[in-house]
């Protein structure tokens, strides 16, 4: 948000493949400590690769990632994991573990990587249930309720360690304009009230609008990024007809 | 009607197709690689033009048609003009041959016979490389968990515990009963030629206890339990819920893994005891029921034809068997690949690769013991 903010992710010459197959070259970009940074472009780009690779699950090809000007891919497995314990991820489909109650998946990070008493962790999970506004929902297994209410749910426990860094897979994917709206909303409410940094991969350009500082244009015809900005003043600014023909869903 | 082409070379170097008659899916039509054939036979045409004003009706059969002969002309270097044909016809044609173009970026090539089977083995290699890594991360989460350094969920250990034990009961009842019935009436046969039909006895007793015990209750629990826990780990791959645990820090196979390779193995030895006793209790059935043996005599037999040995060998089966179940089946569940039908291959493998690993096991136990005379 701010100029001077330092940045708490560097993205250094990064090439991503899948398989054999290259997806992506030579990404360069960083995102600033406490900003809401957009992976945005078409479907099938490279973007949820590119996630994997920002949160550990699946090693470059190249390049690095930097947080807090350390290398990740770089470093032992202890202290890759360290590192991703700042993490918090909300996966596409909201991955809530299935054998468990929504309250048993916000409690289980804070079971395994805080000293907090049983009760506190029980009042720390009703918290994070509430913010999430799904308050009183702590008995339930994710099969029992909906497809937004999984998502809010999976976004609690992904807020349950009070995490750094916030990772969205695409959060609007399957939802109803409303809902996606609340997600939204919610995504500035965190970054205001918890101060982090949140890294966002969509293609909604609703969203993209109302909650993004900065953004990646991801091209794949190109294989590569094509522009790093402000959402609005890429729209006003940019000359690249890729960015143009997606900002403006192809009505120029 | 019939769908009909004639093909009109009066031009100088250019080819004009004129199509006639209905042209439906339902109705009959050309083949377009014979008329490409035809076409590509002749010399010296440039250019290739239409005309549809004989067609009275037409759907996406002439366009398909269109679509591969324009395809197999431009591939030969024949420029085709389709300005002539119906618009409809054009619009879709002009689409489809559009979205061919970026659809063919970055394919992997076949290759020649070599590379496929380079490939193909060095798949294989890879297969095995990552069960032996499979097997090494299960190695340092034991020695992990016996230092006291996993996170163990008691509760959710008791049900996997109670599925892969109590609830299979019935099922690995039925099952022996009749195996030991089965046992018996082989036996009864053979036996009956010497009179030694008390022998039944021994039979089913050492049979069941060595090893059909085993086998019986490792096969069932491959399709019951083995089967289950790759379907139960390949959807959590599917919905990304493994992915969640790994960016917590937390091993799948310490938290997923382990709880279930430990409750298959303690249980299958309980389970292969049972079996036996169910298994005694068929062959006594037939023998005392059918066969008119006396009960006391079969017990007695039964008894003294038992040795701790054998009961040592059946319980190392089912010992070896619950670690091939388990392994079995969350190895491919872990490696199961983000859809339905990758869940459904990962269910079939893990069945498929235990019952086979149970089956050559099986023979190397037998063999080791008949070289050490146990």
């Amino acid at each position: 948000m701010e100029e001077s903010a330092k940045p708490i992710i560097q993205v250094k010459n990064l090439d991503l493949s899948y398989g054999d197959y290259p997806v992506m070259r030579n990404l360069n970009f960083s995102v600033n400590k406490g900003d809401i940074f957009i992976v945005m472009g078409v479907s099938g780009c490279g973007k949820s690769t590119l996630l994997k690779s920002l949160i550990g699950l699946q090693e470059p090809s190249a390049g690095e990632v930097l947080y807090n000007g350390i290398n990740f891919w770089a470093q032992d497995e202890i202290t890759q994991q360290n590192i991703m314990r700042g993490f918090g991820v909300l996966y596409q489909g909201g991955a809530l573990w299935s054998s468990f109650t929504l309250g048993e998946n916000v409690a289980l990070p804070l079971q395994l990587y805080s000293n907090l008493s049983v009760g506190q962790i029980r009042e720390v999970v009703e918290l994070k249930l509430a913010l999430v506004g799904l308050s009183g929902y702590g008995d339930f297994y994710p099969a029992q309720i909906s497809g937004g209410m999984r998502k809010r749910a999976a976004l609690a426990r992904a807020i349950a360690l009070d995490p750094e860094i916030i990772f969205f897979d695409e959060p609007s994917a399957g939802l109803d304009p409303i809902s996606s709206r609340m997600l939204d909303d919610l995504i500035l409410q965190l970054r205001d009230t918890l101060g982090a940094t949140i890294v966002v991969v969509s293609h909604e350009l609703a969203s993209i609008f109302a909650v993004g500082d900065q953004a990646v244009f991801l091209d794949t015809e190109s294989k590569s990024m094509i522009t790093v900005g402000s959402p609005k003043e890429l729209l006003a600014n940019s000359k690249d007809s890729r960015v143009i023909q997606f900002l403006t869903r192809g009505v120029k | 009607m019939i769908g009909k082409i004639d093909l009109d070379y009066s031009l100088p170097k250019t080819l004009c197709v004129r199509l006639k008659g209905d042209w439906l899916i339902a109705s009959e039509i050309p083949k377009s690689n014979e008329v490409i054939a035809q076409i590509t036979q002749t010399k010296d045409i440039g250019q290739l033009t239409f005309d549809t004003s004989e067609v009275d009706k037409w759907d996406s059969a002439m366009v398909a048609f269109l679509f591969y002969l324009i395809r197999g002309c431009e591939h030969k270097n024949i420029k085709v003009n389709f300005q002539k044909l119906p618009p409809g016809a054009q619009k879709l044609l002009i689409l489809a041959l559009k979205v061919n173009e970026n659809a063919s970026i970055d394919k992997a090539e076949d290759g020649s016979f070599f590379t496929r089977v380079a490939d193909k083995v060095l798949k294989r290699l890879d297969g095995m490389l990552s069960l032996v890594n499979f097997l090494g991360e299960i190695a340092i989460a034991f020695s992990r968990l016996i230092t006291g350094r996993v996170y163990f969920r008691w509760d959710e250990f008791m049900v996997i515990l109670q599925r892969c034990g109590a609830d299979a009961l019935l099922l690995v009842s039925l099952i022996s009963v009749l195996v030991g019935i089965i046992l018996a009436f082989i036996g009864a046969t053979q036996l009956e030629l010497f009179g030694a039909q008390i022998y039944i006895a021994n039979i089913v007793g050492i049979g069941m206890v060595r090893v059909m015990g085993a086998m019986m209750a490792s096969i069932l629990m491959a399709g019951r339990t083995g089967a289950s826990f790759a379907a139960e780990l390949g959807l959590m791959q599917t919905n990304e819920e493994i992915d969640a645990l790994r960016t917590l820090g937390v091993s799948p196979v310490e938290f997923l893994v382990i709880p279930r390779i430990l409750a298959l193995v303690i249980m299958m030895p309980l389970l292969t005891l049972y079996a036996d006793l169910m298994g005694i209790l068929g062959g006594f059935i037939v023998s005392t029921g059918l066969l008119g043996l006396n009960s006391v005599e079969y017990w007695q037999h039964t008894q003294s034809s038992i040795t701790l040995s054998n009961l040592w060998v059946g319980l190392i089966h089912s010992f070896v068997f619950g670690v091939i179940i388990a392994v079995a089946g969350c190895f491919r569940g872990m490696q199961c690949k983000r859809s339905a039908v990758a869940v459904g291959e990962a269910t079939t493998s893990a069945v498929v690769s235990a019952i086979i690993s149970i089956v050559i096991a099986t023979a190397i136990i037998t063999y080791v013991c008949q070289v050490l005379g146990v």
